[in-house]
């Protein structure tokens, strides 16, 4: 079922009544020639790509919950590519490039809107670092450019741009290209895609454990639907990676901790693009809805409660009152909480392992969302052929051992 | 927020207190002799378990001290504290990775 403009009219006239369904709920076969683990957008989008792109059509995604349900369905949905090193501005560049025609490319408009992440800085050093930036980002072809106050003004009429305030805005960095999309519809338009493709998603099934061939190699995994063989796995686990990785017996340079995000009541437009400050870790746009989407950051310990302190996100609200003081009698709806797994270095791991036929897609910690098109795409590259695609090749986990390590620990707006 | 108990101060609230991460991570004592595969698993490997997991702490808003605690990362529920140099307490249950 394609949607188009007529067959909105058609369901119009039936009382919308007969659209199918999405994607099929099938049994897990007993093999396939690969098994993506996570049906989050990131392993959704590989199990795509690894259809429409390398020609293979019997694949699983095993999925412990439902489709979307983990950080894909509670992240703060920004995206940009803006990166200081150029390992990282390729990646995430050649993943912005297929935000823009992703809608087409899946039939399903998952609503990206380039309404420009606007950084800001809010003193000398934040002004040094943010231009440096820029022009690295030049250099490799992203666009970002310095905001005065003026121009600021001009851009996002809110912001509260007083000198007396306890950190004013000085300045800032803007990335025209970067914006926001709808998450779950990510998730369901590359479930839909892949499953038009012949993928099975195969939801509430978790994997328990791997089963090894004579050589060490991967022959297939254990569930809780019981056993599939199976002779390459992708694991795209997200905040549960270090659990997934232990039951095939490898240990990750990962810590999973808990990050958390809110929205407020939902009011007429008034905040036009997303407004990010990494001094004072705030991080805010507004939704299609009309929701302002606000994202705190982490808590200090590891943890797997999908929960986090109050005071981190009051800490937050402390910094968006100030730049936005309009909002200071907004009452917040819902917050909630994700578990993002983290790297040393900031910076994901979309590799082979020590295992023979097991890849892992992890490490993306408080940004994985604007990646999700590139890291799908780059990813299944990498499980067909066996060799990575030339954007994630410097992101391997043997980077840790080498000591090539992509220091990005200043990219995100989350103090971690 | 976590009810963290010092075992110099007693019971105070979690923003008095930095989490230094996974305990019981020795440094090694001949350094000159560690390959690469050692140095990462010193430096950058880490258990992060879903059950109990011990780590550091240090009490910056008090006696500056620092501690280990044994946490469980589900519950959050802090489930013993006790002194830098004593030994990890034995805890009634343990799930290191089995759910």
């Amino acid at each position: 079922m394609k949607f188009s403009f007529t067959s909105l009219i058609r369901n119009a006239f039936s009382g919308h009544q007969d659209w199918g369904r999405q994607w099929r709920a099938p049994d897990p076969k007993p093999a396939y020639d690969v098994i993506i683990v996570g049906a989050g957008g990131h392993g959704l989008a590989t199990a795509f790509y690894l259809a429409s792109e390398h020609g293979l059509t019997n694949i699983a995604v095993i999925e412990k919950g439902w489709l979307g349900g983990g950080n894909t369905g509670r992240n703060t949905t920004i995206i940009r590519s803006n990166y200081l090193y150029d390992e990282s501005a390729a990646l995430y560049e050649h993943a912005l490039k297929l935000w823009e025609g992703l809608s087409q490319a899946l039939n399903y408009n998952v609503m990206y809107s380039a309404r420009g992440v606007l950084m800001l800085a809010h003193n000398h050093h934040d002004v040094i670092s943010f231009k440096r930036h820029i022009y690295a980002n030049r250099l490799n072809g992203v666009d970002n450019e310095w905001m005065n106050l003026e121009q600021i003004k001009a851009f996002c009429p809110p912001l509260n741009l007083s000198q007396s305030i306890r950190y004013p805005i000085v300045g800032g960095a803007l990335q025209r290209r970067g914006g926001v999309a709808r998450h779950d519809a990510v998730a369901w338009g590359y479930a839909r895609a892949a499953d038009a493709l012949g993928v099975d998603i195969i939801q509430n099934c978790e994997v328990t454990g791997f089963s090894r061939d004579a050589r060490g190699a991967i022959a297939g995994i254990e569930t809780t639907r019981g056993p599939i063989a199976t002779k390459k796995v992708g694991v795209v686990a997200a905040g549960h990676t270090s659990v997934v990785m232990a039951r095939a017996g490898l240990r990750m340079p990962l810590e999973s901790f808990p990050l958390q995000a809110l929205v407020s009541e939902p009011v007429k437009p008034i905040f036009p693009c997303v407004v990010m400050s990494n001094t004072i870790h705030a991080y805010i746009s507004q939704s299609d809805k009309g929701e302002l989407v606000i994202g705190a950051g982490t808590d200090q310990y590891v943890s797997y409660s999908q929960q986090g302190g109050l005071h981190v996100t009051t800490h937050t609200l402390d910094a968006i009152c100030e730049l936005v003081p309009e909002f200071r009698r907004m009452r917040m709806l819902r917050n909630w909480g994700g578990i993002v797994d983290v790297t040393p270095d900031r910076s994901p791991i979309l590799s082979k392992t020590p295992i023979e036929g097991l890849y892992v897609n992890c490490g993306w910690g408080t940004g994985g969302f604007k990646a999700t098109p590139g890291s799908g795409h780059a990813f299944a590259h990498t499980i067909a052929r066996d060799e990575p695609h030339r954007v994630n090749a410097p992101f391997t986990l043997d980077r840790f051992r080498s000591g090539r390590l992509i220091d990005e620990a200043a990219a995100a707006a989350v103090a971690h | 927020m976590l009810l963290i108990n010092c075992p110099h101060c007693g019971p105070r609230a979690e923003i008095e207190f930095r989490c230094g991460g996974e305990a019981h991570i020795a440094r090694p004592a001949d350094p000159s002799t560690l390959d690469d595969s050692a140095w990462a698993e010193f430096l950058f490997y880490r258990t992060s378990p879903r059950g109990e997991h011990a780590e550091r702490w240090m009490h910056a808003h008090g006696c500056q001290r620092w501690f280990n605690a044994v946490r469980d990362t589900v519950s959050d529920r802090v489930i013993a504290t006790y002194k830098t140099g004593e030994p990890r307490p034995t805890t009634v249950t343990s799930d290191m990775g089995a759910r």
